[in-house]
């Protein structure tokens, strides 16, 4: 039997007075920083100063609450995310900065993730326990269950975090995420995340999805809890991963959250990228913050003015900064280097 | 003497020892059974997983990233096609990340043929292995060998495929492992759990040595003038006998490469003994078509074509979509001890 974990916040009051006013305009900054770098992204893109763009404009009011909330660092003792590439909102709430997502996009020799070999918002942090965001589909949910043996094993309270789209889940890696994650022997510390914007490339969800909320999966498992939110909305983006992960750290068990967000401008470059007409997270937020008097107008334009200049000043430098060598192919074959007799010609 | 899957199972124990294991685990890999070829029984930190060979790579993938190093077992390669984009991401995620994150774990897999395993217990992967590049592949074909390539798998900083030759896993060594007793008894009822019960069972360790055999070191099993062969696994000690037995009757004189590692390869053992025999030929039971032997003749001709007598020459598997059961169709698929024999006297034959 699945149990719905019950928030402690529920306490009858209003939601954003749940959170304080630095904690709302530290969100709110990060979600507009995150939408225009994507933008900015996905006009590189278009314009040719860079290739493929994917991304998670749409989803930045469960993205940025959740790099908040990250125990941050590196090794056993902090959370080891597992991420997708609609991610940039989670890396920026962490502290990632604007300029190296362009460096990836124009793929110069100091994109710090992977020196111009992948596409952007492919993150890889050490530092931080941000794991090779890789552009297949959902392997993200078999790796997740490696660094979250390490942590059961290790002690203390680092949780493994994964995240992906809702078309993923037909993956067989999600469900061997959920049979790994509630082995009897050894149930893992998994915030396992699915992010639903109800759409494949183009192929819409309830085309091929019979299970209604993708959370429904957690009933299969004795315990497990599994709760669907709104995903627009930052406070409850906010208190549902705060609550998830409150459980994680104290029971060492895996959550499943499913998320409800939009996706503001499709499946990728692959299919245009062009603005659609769902639900903007940022304008509701807004509104939110506006309604309650807790951000005015004016602050809000001042705070996207701010932003636009980093990306406009980041985008200016990464104009500068060389391409890498083409040689440099040859780095990271192996961690010793590869030797004289390794074949390099690539052919006769 | 140990065979390779005592071999194996001691290199086990000497890891979690010593080099840091803490974590063994695939499907039947933990107690009661420690692996259907008993590799892993009485190991300490082997563990039984969920049949899921995905899980199983992604898992150890994992663990490798966050500073574990993991030995995960594939129960048979003929099951490990479905993980071929997860080996993938184990091997390319130093590359793709610029180089901030390797992926030191080992994974071990039975492989080939000779139990009469019939269409999906015979598979070979040497070839389809070697095109997972970042990844290094190694195979042995004798315990001691199996003993060094797998500390060395464990302490190497990349990820690792340890193809463990199943027709070869009971197979008994002409050398001591460092630390094992000469008794072979001994060490049977020290470590080799008994039939029934086993759950009060524990072994006893022998006091085990490090022992290395680096990976891209080929070994010469036998010194020769006239001809060079080159193979691994479990076509080795049958290219060997043959060799063998053409010397003792006084009719060639053939060194027998055991290549050991197929990634990274010993091409300077080849070069080597090209240069002194001037004929070649390659050895394995993968099947033809993109045969990996293919790509060390294209190298053979590309780069020792002025030192080669006769042209190089290929003995391997038939390209067919499976290993029959019946042992007249097993042994019409992949090469036989007679075959060898033809082959090594064609090519001794041949008009320079």
């Amino acid at each position: 039997m699945a149990t719905k974990v019950k928030s402690f916040r529920q306490t009858g009051k209003d939601p954003y007075e749940s959170l304080s006013p630095e904690t709302l305009k530290k969100i709110h900054r990060t979600m507009v920083l995150d939408r225009l770098l994507e933008e900015r992204l996905i006009k590189m893109s278009k314009g040719g100063e860079g290739f493929f763009w994917i991304g998670g404009p749409g989803e930045e009011a469960f993205s940025v609450p959740l790099g908040f909330l990250v125990k941050k660092g590196q090794g056993l003792d902090h959370d080891y995310l597992h991420l997708h590439y609609r991610s940039s909102g989670i890396a920026l709430a962490m502290g990632a900065q604007v300029i190296d997502s362009i460096r990836q996009m124009r793929t110069v020799m100091t994109d710090p993730y992977s020196r111009g070999r992948n596409f952007v918002n492919h993150y890889a942090i050490p530092e931080w326990n941000i794991m090779p965001v890789s552009p297949t589909i959902e392997t993200q949910y078999s790796t997740c269950i490696g660094s979250a043996i390490a942590q059961k094993r290790h002690g203390g309270d680092g949780i493994s975090i994964v995240n992906g789209g809702d078309a993923g889940s037909a993956e067989g890696d999600f469900h061997s995420c959920l049979v790994w994650s509630n082995r009897p022997a050894n149930p893992l510390p998994i915030l396992i995340i699915v992010v639903n914007n109800r759409f494949g490339i183009s192929t819409p969800f309830e085309q091929q999805h019979g299970e209604g909320d993708i959370s429904n999966w957690a009933k299969a498992f004795e315990g497990m809890p599994g709760k669907t939110i709104n995903g627009n909305d930052p406070v409850e983006s906010y208190l549902a991963i705060e609550e998830a992960m409150r459980y994680i750290r104290k029971e060492r068990k895996p959550y499943l959250l499913e998320a409800r967000c939009s996706r503001l401008h499709g499946h990728s470059s692959s299919s245009g990228a062009n603005r659609v007409d769902e639900p903007d997270c940022i304008s509701l937020f807004e509104d939110n913050l506006f309604q309650r008097k807790m951000m005015t107008p004016e602050e809000a334009k001042k705070i996207w003015t701010e932003c636009r200049e980093i990306c406009d000043t980041a985008y200016s430098q990464v104009k500068t900064e060389p391409y890498p060598d083409p040689e440099d192919i040859w780095n990271g074959v192996f961690t010793e280097g590869i030797d004289d007799d390794y074949p390099k010609k690539g052919g006769s | 003497m140990a065979n390779m899957a005592q071999a194996i199972r001691m290199a086990l124990h000497y890891g979690e020892e010593n080099l840091g294991v803490q974590e063994i685990f695939g499907e039947d890999v933990g107690a009661p059974l420690g692996g259907v070829f008993t590799v892993t029984q009485g190991l300490k930190t082997a563990w039984n997983a969920p049949l899921d060979e995905r899980g199983i790579v992604g898992a150890a993938i994992g663990l490798a990233w966050a500073g574990s190093r993991p030995v995960a077992e594939i129960q048979f390669v003929d099951y490990i096609f479905n993980t071929i984009d997860l080996l993938k991401l184990a091997g390319n995620s130093l590359w793709c990340s610029g180089g901030k994150f390797p992926c030191p774990l080992v994974i071990m897999t039975p492989t080939g043929s000779g139990i009469h395993g019939s269409i999906y217990h015979s598979h070979s992967f040497d070839s389809i292995a070697s095109k997972i590049h970042g990844m290094k592949v190694v195979c042995p074909s004798t315990p001691i060998d199996a003993y060094g390539l797998m500390l060395a798998a464990i302490k190497d900083d990349n990820p690792v495929l340890f193809l463990k030759p199943k027709a070869l896993l009971r197979a008994k060594g002409k050398e001591l492992i460092p630390g094992e007793p000469e008794d072979e008894r001994a060490l049977k009822e020290m470590i080799d759990a008994p039939i029934g019960d086993r759950s009060k069972w524990k072994p006893k360790w022998p006091s085990l040595e490090e022992f290395i055999v680096p990976i891209g070191k080929a070994k010469i099993a036998r010194e020769g003038s006239q001809m060079t062969v080159v193979t691994h696994g479990r076509m080795a000690p049958i290219c060997l006998q043959v060799a063998e037995e053409l010397a003792n009757a006084g009719e060639a004189d053939i060194e027998v490469i055991d290549l050991r590692s197929l990634i990274p390869y010993d091409w300077q053992a080849v070069k080597d003994s090209i240069r002194k025999t001037g004929r070649i030929l390659f050895v394995n039971e993968e099947t033809e078509i993109s045969n990996f032997g293919e790509h060390l003749i294209r190298r053979c001709v590309d780069e020792m074509f002025y030192e080669l007598a006769v042209a190089p020459k290929l003995l391997c598997g038939k390209a067919i979509p499976g290993i029959g059961l019946n042992p007249g169709l097993e042994f019409n698929s992949v090469p036989q001890k007679e075959e060898v024999e033809k082959a090594y006297r064609r090519l001794l034959s041949e008009q320079a």
